[in-house]
């Protein structure tokens, strides 16, 4: 009896997939490589478009990895986002160094800068966490006004020369930009799809789900969020410079924007729904839609999304998505944990007894 | 003196934010609220005075008469209505109040443009009085200045000796047992906004006399009453007020040596206390 019940053993596996996400896959690959081709089917203003979707969805994913799942609501993303797009502006005029460059290193400055703002910033809780963000965030806007060798209050441009240097041809240009763009936010869902198999992922789910509970069963959330901070402010350095190299032209206004920069990304990621990676992609093609239809209409497009996003949080917590896939079970993403039960060889029966941490 | 009258002057505008921040202090003390529309409520309003103004001909401090019960009503409906559905976790509340902050900013550039707009006082707002040969302060902003004293010190008689302010403080404490104990929160949560937007809108009226106003001006409004409670510690009223009176120095004295350092200096201060002492100054709750 006893060997009987060995030999009919089960081990546990954790899996990630499932039929949906594997659609989803498939989805997502197609899709890619459509958009890749868009230099040979889009004209000049789809591409402008699509690339400015794409920046949104990139800072969108970053706000929902930090509010959805870090449970840091911040509204100053806006100043990673600025001193990215500053960092090529002087790292191209002042230090000549080749723009595509500086895109990387003003990631990497933002990431730095990160770590003393988490550690000041972190001393507040919750929403004034939040508020502590923004007055931060209006720091740089006063700051960069003052500073003469960026142009002050009115800014600065690109100078041909430099421009040039990215591509000679103007259509080069586009398309580079344009595959970067691209690139970045394929890198910014990758990263963060990555990141949530692996245990950090778990900790933060779990830390999303229930702060209490995570930090009761051992997870340091403190250091958790400040990774996550740190990797968010790095990746919105680098949107930022991509963001200003297609602009040409870059104040601390709008380098240091809370409503381009941050409210917007707010409401793509609301709508969309928070705490899914799928949410902030359904968002942004949401707002782009609304923007389109009411561009007639001035600013009426920013009541109507403030209205729906108010009533998302009323009605829909998790936002559109997220409404859908607690209903279906649905995942564009491989991400959910399953436990399957797999029968044990006898040989291999000691290498299964590690089940996977994650 | 020259000094003296420039701390004087830091003095007086820090008691209008305090005014700002004691009702935005007020709603986070009561139901954990942090009300990020609180800055464009305060421009919502003083846009209302200006037209209530202009409708029955009347100056900006009589106004208050029309302006301060509307607000109160306002902030009622608004929590009855709206805010009570999300209280509960911590992201709605957030995340609706930047809603209804986006909402109320574009729905005044709908209906005002982006002109800016002033409250007139008439001959009040040049009056000023001589204390010391060299040193003359502006009647008005004295005027402000002590009004928002006293708007303070009756908050704080209403938090510490009447049913209502019990009524605040047992649901502060616990919702779930103040209910137990028959007090209907959803009320009390729609009191303590009626009351915070009734001081908002004399802050507003205040504010949009000494200064220019436009529809984007709110979100700066909040920051200077957020900034007020940090500094002066979370949870004290009379903190609070030299929360705002040190922001009002700290911008006065920034404005002094470069035009465009006071807010910098303000936020300069709130980073500093921030770091060295992240309970505020005058704190009564831990931080």
């Amino acid at each position: 009896m006893i060997a009987a019940k060995v030999q009919d053993a089960f081990s546990f596996r954790v899996s990630h997939i499932d039929r949906s996400s594997r659609f989803g896959l498939v989805f997502w690959a197609l899709l890619l490589i459509l958009l890749a081709a868009a230099p040979f089917w889009g004209d000049r203003q789809t591409m402008r478009l699509l690339g400015e979707i794409y920046s949104y969805i990139a800072l969108a994913s970053l706000w929902n990895l930090l509010a959805g799942y870090a449970g840091l609501v911040s509204i100053g993303q806006q100043v990673f986002v600025g001193l990215g797009g500053y960092v090529l502006y002087v790292g191209a005029l002042a230090g000549g160094l080749p723009p595509l460059l500086c895109v990387p290193l003003g990631g990497l400055l933002c990431g730095v800068l990160a770590v003393p703002v988490v550690l000041v910033l972190f001393r507040l809780r919750g929403a004034y966490f939040t508020i502590g963000t923004w007055v931060l965030a209006e720091v740089f806007v006063q700051v960069f006004q003052q500073v003469k060798a960026v142009g002050g209050g009115s800014g600065i441009s690109l100078p041909a020369v430099v421009v040039k240097s990215i591509a000679q041809s103007r259509d080069g240009r586009e398309f580079l930009i344009y595959w970067l763009f691209l690139a970045l936010v394929v890198a910014v869902i990758g990263l963060i799809v990555t990141i949530l198999r692996t245990r950090y992922g778990l900790a933060l789910t779990a830390i999303r789900d229930n702060e209490m509970a995570a930090k009761s069963n051992g997870i340091d959330v403190n250091r958790t969020r400040l990774i996550v901070f740190v990797a968010a402010a790095f990746a919105n350095g680098m949107a930022g410079a991509l963001i200003f190299l297609q602009k040409l032209s870059i104040t601390p206004f709008s380098a240091f924007s809370i409503n381009d920069w941050t409210m917007n990304v707010i409401f793509i990621t609301v709508i969309g729904g928070i705490g899914r990676v799928e949410g902030p992609i359904l968002g942004a093609v949401i707002f782009f839609v609304l923007r389109e239809f009411l561009a007639d209409y001035g600013s009426a497009y920013l009541i109507v999304l403030g209205v729906i996003a108010i009533v998302v949080m009323l009605k829909a917590r998790r936002g559109l998505w997220g409404y859908v896939a607690d209903r279906y079970g649905w995942q564009l993403f491989p991400l959910a944990r399953r436990l399957e039960r797999t029968r044990i060889v006898p040989d291999a029966a000691a290498a299964a007894a590690t089940i996977e941490a994650h | 003196m020259e000094w003296v009258n420039i701390i004087f002057q830091g003095v007086l505008l820090g008691g209008l934010y305090a005014l700002f921040a004691a009702g935005l202090s007020l709603i986070f003390g009561v139901m954990r609220l942090v009300n990020i529309a609180h800055g464009d409520l305060i421009v919502a309003f003083a846009y209302m005075a200006y037209f209530v103004m202009a409708a029955l001909h009347i100056g900006p401090f009589t106004s208050l008469a029309v302006i301060v019960p509307a607000a109160a009503l306002i902030g009622y409906g608004l929590q009855r209505g709206l805010l009570n559905w999300t209280l509960g976790e911590e992201l709605p509340p957030l995340l609706v109040t930047i809603g209804l902050s986006v909402i109320i900013q574009n729905l005044l550039l709908v209906f005002f443009t982006f002109d800016t707009h002033r409250l007139h006082a008439g001959d009040i707002e040049i009056a000023s009085v001589q204390f010391l040969p060299d040193l003359s302060v502006g009647v008005l902003p004295l005027i402000q200045f002590a009004v928002a004293v006293a708007i303070i010190a009756g908050l704080q008689i209403v938090f510490y000796r009447t049913a209502l302010g019990r009524a605040f403080r047992a649901t502060s404490d616990d919702p779930v047992v103040a209910q137990l104990m028959g007090l209907e929160t959803r009320h009390i949560f729609a009191m303590a906004m009626a009351l915070s937007l009734a001081v908002v809108a004399v802050a507003g009226v205040f504010i949009a006399i000494r200064t220019d106003f436009n529809p984007f001006y709110g979100p700066q409004l909040l920051i200077f009453g957020f900034e007020a409670i940090i500094i002066g510690g979370l949870g004290s009223l009379w903190g609070t007020l030299a929360g705002g009176i040190l922001l009002g120095i700290a911008q006065a004295l920034g404005g002094q040596f470069n035009v465009g350092w006071p807010f910098l200096a303000g936020h300069v201060v709130f980073l500093a206390v921030l770091i060295v002492r992240p309970q505020g100054l005058f704190p009564k709750v831990a931080l």
